[in-house]
C-alpha cells in the first residue's frame, strides 16, 4: 500500500470527493476478496482500477455504485457515507461492459429513461436527449433500436445514458472489453473527450494496462484483493512499487540477484552468475536482501556479438553481461530478440526495425548492455 | 467476362464460373439436398401417416355420412322426387319401397342402425322405426310392395307425418353439414334457414373450455414467473436441485398425478381432513368432480411448461439491466417491471401459448377428476367417439377445435408476433 489515507475527520475538500476507508468485502463470509482497500479521489479525477480478473477491482465499483455491500470499512461520497444509501439514490452515473441498453426501447427512449424516473418534463426530456445524441454525434439514431446499433455506437449510447442526468460520478466497468482494437482506441479516445468537456469525477475498471496508461491521471493496480500500487501512468511505469507492478505494467525482464551495497542513491546488485550490476535504487530492498533485477525490454541493448567481436551498438553503458541468442519475432515496427542467460533466466531486447537491427546466429554469443538507471532492483516475491 | 482460357495468365481473375464448373456445383448442391432429404424420409413418411391422414380423415368424416344412404337407397331414390318443403307427405309408392326395405333391415338386424340415425335429427322417431322394422320382418314382401303405405301407417301414426321422411331424405344426402351445425348449436328448419338450437350444448362448453384453459394459463403464469425468477437468479446449485422438483412430474406418470389429486381433493381426502382437524371447516367441501378439480389438477401437470421457457429466457438476461436501470434512478419495482418484465415477453408467450393450446384440448384430466362440471369439448368429442357412435359429430368438433386453436394462433400472432417466442 503507497496511498495511505490522510487519518482523522480532515473537512472534506474536493482532493477527497470520493473516500474508500479501510473497506473490506467477502462473498462467503470467510474469505476476503477485497482486503482493506483505501483510496481517494480527486473531484474531476480519472482513476482506473487495473489488475487481472478476480482481483477485486470490479466489486470495489459495485461497492461504490451500491450493488453490493460493503462488509466492513466505509465509503464516503463528498464527505457523506453511502453505504446506507440506496443504488438508485446515489446519483451515479454507470457503464456496463455489455452496454445494458435496454433492448425494447429505441436509443431515445434509452436516454430518456433516468430523466423520465426523474419526472422531467416532457420538453426538457426531448431538448436533454437531443443535446446528448449530438454529444456522442449519434444525432440521426433517434429512432433505432439498440439491436439495430453496431458496438461502438452502441457504447456511445451507453455513454451518453450514464452521463444525461449529469451524475457527478461515472463508473465504467471494462467499458471497451467487448470491442475489437481498432475501435477501443477511438472510444477511448472519445471517452477522455466527455471527461475533459464535462469534468465528471471517472472511475474506470479494466484489465488492459495500455487502457489505464493512456486515459487515467491515476493508476490502482489491484492485485488478489490490495492494490500493489496507485499513482500517476508515469510513475507506475518508470517507478514501479515492487515486481508485480513492474510486471503488470508493460513488458519487463527479470533477473533474480542479492543486493549488495547500497550507496549514493545507487543500488549494487550481484546476479546469480556472478556479475554486478548497479541500478537506481528507487523501491529497493535492504542491503543482503534477495531481489529481482527488472530491466524494460527497450532499456536493454545488443553490444556486440563475442565471437566475431563486432559492434552491434556504439553505446556502451555502466553493465553489460553475456547471452546467447535463442530467437526473434518480428512485429513490423520493431523486432524482439530473445536471449538466455547461463543462470537460466530469460532476456528479451526491444529494438526499433531500423538498419541498426542485427541478425544474428542461432546460439550466438552476445554482450547486452543497459544504463544504471535502465534498471531497477525490487523485491523477490515469488 | 466469362473467360474459358484458363492457360492465360492475365491478370484479370475471372468472376464466373465456367460451365464445367457451374454443373459441378450443382451437382454438388444437388447432392447435398438429396442427402438431406434422405436425413428427414423417416420423419416425413411418420407424419404423414400418424399425423396428415387422421386429421384428413376426421376432415373428410365431419362432412360425409353414408351410413343411412347405404341402408336405404331405393327409398332415398324415390325420395329425390318428392318436394319436402310441400306439406304432404310422400307419395303411397316410396312408402312402398320404403316398407321392403325396412323389412330386410329388420330381417338384417340393421334397423336399430337406421333408428339411430334418424333418432339424430327427429328425437323419438327411433322406436317408432323400430317398432315399425318388427311388425315389417313378418309382412310378405309382395304385399308390401303394393300395400306397405297403409301397413306403415297403419302400425304407426308417424308415418303419416311430414317431419320424419324430411329428416329421413335430408339424413339420406351422403355430404352434409348438419354436424357442423349441431356442434355449433344450429338446425335447419322446415324452410331450410339456419336457425338456433332450443338447447345450447356445445357452444356453451366450447366457452367452458375456453375459460378452463385461460385460468389455468393465467394461473401458470402466476405461479410460474416468481419461481422461474428465482431460479434463474439463485445459485447453479440450488437452482439444478430445484428444477429436478419441476422436472419432476414429467417423470412420473399422468394417471398417477392426476389420481394422487383424487386422494387429496375426495370428500374424505388429504385436503378436507386437514382442514377439518383445523376447524377450518365443519362439514367437508365438495371439491373432487368440479371445475375447481379440473383446473387445479391441470394446472399442477402444465406447470413445466411454463416455467422452461420462462426459465431459459429469464437466464438469459443479463443482470446488469437491472443493474443500469437503479444506477440510472429507478427503484426496483418499477424497474422490474418496466425493464426486466418485457424481456421476459418471449419466454412467457412461448409457456402460455403452449399451456393453453394443451389445456384447450385436454382430456384425461377432466374425465378422471371433472365430473359433470368439469367436462371440456375433448371429453365430449370422446363422448361422441365411444358411446354415442356419431363419429360425424366427433370428428365435427374435432375440426371446430382445431379452427379455434389455428384463430387464436393467428391472433396471438398478430398481437405477439410468433417470432417472439423462445421456447428455450
Amino acid at each position: 500500500m503507497t496511498d495511505a489515507p490522510p487519518a482523522g475527520n480532515s473537512p472534506t475538500t474536493n482532493d477527497q470527493y470520493v473516500r474508500f476507508v479501510n473497506v473490506k468485502k467477502s462473498y462467503d463470509q470467510r474469505n476476503l476478496v477485497v482486503k482493506d482497500f483505501n483510496l481517494d479521489i480527486k473531484k474531476g479525477e480519472f482513476v482506473t482500477l487495473l489488475g487481472p480478473s478476480g482481483s477485486g477491482k470490479t466489486t470495489c465499483l459495485m461497492m461504490l455504485a451500491g450493488f453490493e455491500d460493503v462488509t466492513s470499512g466505509s465509503i464516503l461520497i463528498n464527505g457523506e457515507p453511502v453505504t446506507n444509501i440506496a443504488p438508485y439514490h446515489r446519483n451515479i452515473g454507470m457503464v456496463f461492459q455489455h452496454y445494458a441498453l435496454f433492448p425494447h426501447m429505441t436509443i431515445a427512449e434509452n436516454l430518456a429513461y433516468p430523466l423520465k424516473v426523474r419526472k422531467i418534463s416532457a420538453s426538457e426530456i426531448k431538448r436533454r436527449v437531443n443535446e446528448s445524441l449530438a454529444l456522442v454525434e449519434l444525432g440521426s439514431f433517434a429512432k433505432r433500436y439498440p439491436g439495430q446499433l453496431s458496438g461502438g455506437q452502441k457504447q456511445r449510447v451507453a455513454l451518453a445514458r450514464s452521463l444525461i442526468f449529469e451524475p457527478s460520478i461515472v463508473l465504467m466497468d471494462e467499458p471497451l472489453g467487448a470491442l475489437d482494437k481498432n475501435l477501443r482506441e477511438q472510444m477511448q479516445f472519445e471517452i477522455k473527450r466527455l471527461h475533459e468537456d464535462l469534468g465528471f469525477t471517472a472511475i474506470y475498471v479494466t484489465h488492459d494496462q495500455t487502457e489505464a496508461l493512456t486515459m487515467s491521471d491515476r493508476v490502482a493496480v489491484f492485485n488478489d484483493g490490495i492494490v500493489e500500487q496507485c499513482a500517476a501512468p508515469e510513475i507506475l511505469y518508470e517507478k514501479p512499487a515492487n515486481s508485480f507492478v513492474a510486471n503488470f505494467i508493460g513488458e519487463n525482464n527479470r533477473i533474480p540477484g542479492t543486493v549488495t551495497r547500497i550507496e549514493n542513491g545507487i543500488a549494487q546488485v550481484q546476479l546469480a552468475d556472478g556479475t554486478i550490476a548497479t541500478t537506481g535504487n528507487t523501491n529497493c530492498p535492504p542491503e543482503g536482501s534477495p531481489c529481482t533485477l527488472t530491466i524494460r525490454p527497450e532499456n536493454l541493448f545488443i553490444a556486440s556479438t563475442i565471437s566475431s567481436n563486432d559492434a552491434l551498438d556504439n553505446r556502451s553503458l555502466e553493465n553489460s553481461i553475456e547471452a546467447s541468442f535463442t530467437t526473434r519475432l518480428y512485429v513490423g515496427d520493431s523486432i524482439r530478440y530473445f536471449f538466455k542467460l547461463s543462470s537460466g533466466s530469460e532476456l528479451m531486447v526491444k529494438t526499433l526495425n531500423d538498419h541498426r537491427a542485427p541478425v544474428l546466429q542461432r546460439g550466438a554469443m552476445t554482450r547486452l548492455t543497459w544504463s544504471t538507471a535502465g534498471g531497477l532492483a525490487l523485491d523477490r516475491s515469488e | 467476362m466469362p473467360q474459358f482460357d484458363l492457360t492465360t495468365n492475365s491478370n484479370k481473375v475471372q468472376s464466373v464460373l465456367t460451365v464445367e464448373e457451374m454443373a459441378q456445383s450443382r451437382k454438388i448442391q444437388r447432392r447435398r439436398k438429396l442427402i438431406a432429404f434422405a436425413f428427414v424420409t423417416p420423419l416425413l413418411v411418420f407424419v404423414m401417416i400418424a399425423f396428415i391422414a387422421p386429421i384428413g380423415t376426421m376432415l373428410y368424416r365431419s362432412v360425409y355420412n353414408p351410413t343411412v344412404a347405404q341402408l336405404i337407397p331405393d327409398t332415398l331414390e324415390a325420395l329425390s322426387d318428392w318436394d319436402e318443403s310441400s306439406d304432404a307427405r310422400p307419395d303411397d309408392a316410396v312408402l312402398n319401397r320404403f316398407a321392403v326395405e325396412l323389412r330386410q333391415l329388420a330381417i338384417d338386424r340393421d334397423s336399430g342402425k337406421l333408428a339411430e340415425e334418424i333418432n339424430r335429427g327427429l328425437p323419438g322417431s327411433s322406436s317408432v322405426i323400430k317398432a315399425t322394422g318388427r311388425k315389417m320382418k313378418k309382412m310378405d314382401p309382395a304385399l308390401l310392395s303394393s300395400e306397405g303405405a297403409s301397413l306403415l301407417i297403419a302400425t304407426k301414426p308417424q308415418w303419416q307425418t311430414v317431419e320424419i321422411w324430411r329428416v329421413m331424405k335430408k339424413s339420406g344426402a351422403i355430404f352434409t353439414d348438419s354436424s357442423y351445425l349441431t356442434a355449433l348449436d344450429l338446425d335447419r328448419n322446415s324452410d331450410d334457414e339456419i336457425v338456433p338450437r332450443d338447447t345450447q350444448v356445445y357452444i356453451q362448453l366450447y366457452l367452458k373450455s375456453l375459460k378452463i384453459a385461460l385460468t389455468i394459463t393465467l394461473l401458470t403464469a402466476l405461479i410460474g414467473f416468481p419461481l422461474s425468477y428465482y431460479l434463474a437468479t439463485a445459485s447453479p446449485k440450488t437452482a439444478n436441485t430445484l428444477m429436478v422438483f419441476v422436472l419432476l412430474p414429467f417423470w412420473t406418470s399422468l394417471l398417477v398425478r392426476t389420481t394422487s389429486w383424487i386422494a387429496l381433493l375426495q370428500t374424505n381426502g388429504v385436503v378436507n381432513s386437514v382442514l377439518q382437524y383445523l376447524h377450518v371447516i365443519s362439514e367437508p367441501i365438495e371439491m373432487l368432480y368440479t371445475e375447481f378439480a379440473t383446473v387445479i389438477a391441470m394446472t399442477h401437470i402444465l406447470l413445466p411448461f411454463m416455467i422452461l421457457p420462462l426459465y431459459s429466457v429469464m437466464k438469459g438476461i443479463d443482470p446488469s439491466y437491472l443493474r443500469a436501470a437503479m444506477s440510472l434512478g429507478a427503484k426496483p419495482i418499477p424497474a422490474f417491471i418496466r425493464i426486466y418484465m418485457p424481456m421476459t415477453v418471449p419466454g412467457l408467450s412461448a409457456g402460455a401459448l403452449l399451456v393453453f393450446i394443451i389445456s384447450i384440448g385436454y382430456y384425461i384430466t377432466p374425465a378422471l377428476v371433472g365430473g359433470t362440471d368439469g367436462q371440456m369439448i375433448s371429453n365430449i368429442i370422446a363422448f361422441h367417439m365411444q358411446s354415442s357412435n356419431n363419429w360425424e359429430l366427433a370428428a365435427a368438433l374435432g375440426s371446430l377445435l382445431l379452427a379455434l386453436i389455428l384463430l387464436l394462433y393467428w391472433i396471438y400472432d398478430r398481437l405477439v408476433g410468433v417470432s417472439n417466442i423462445k421456447l428455450g
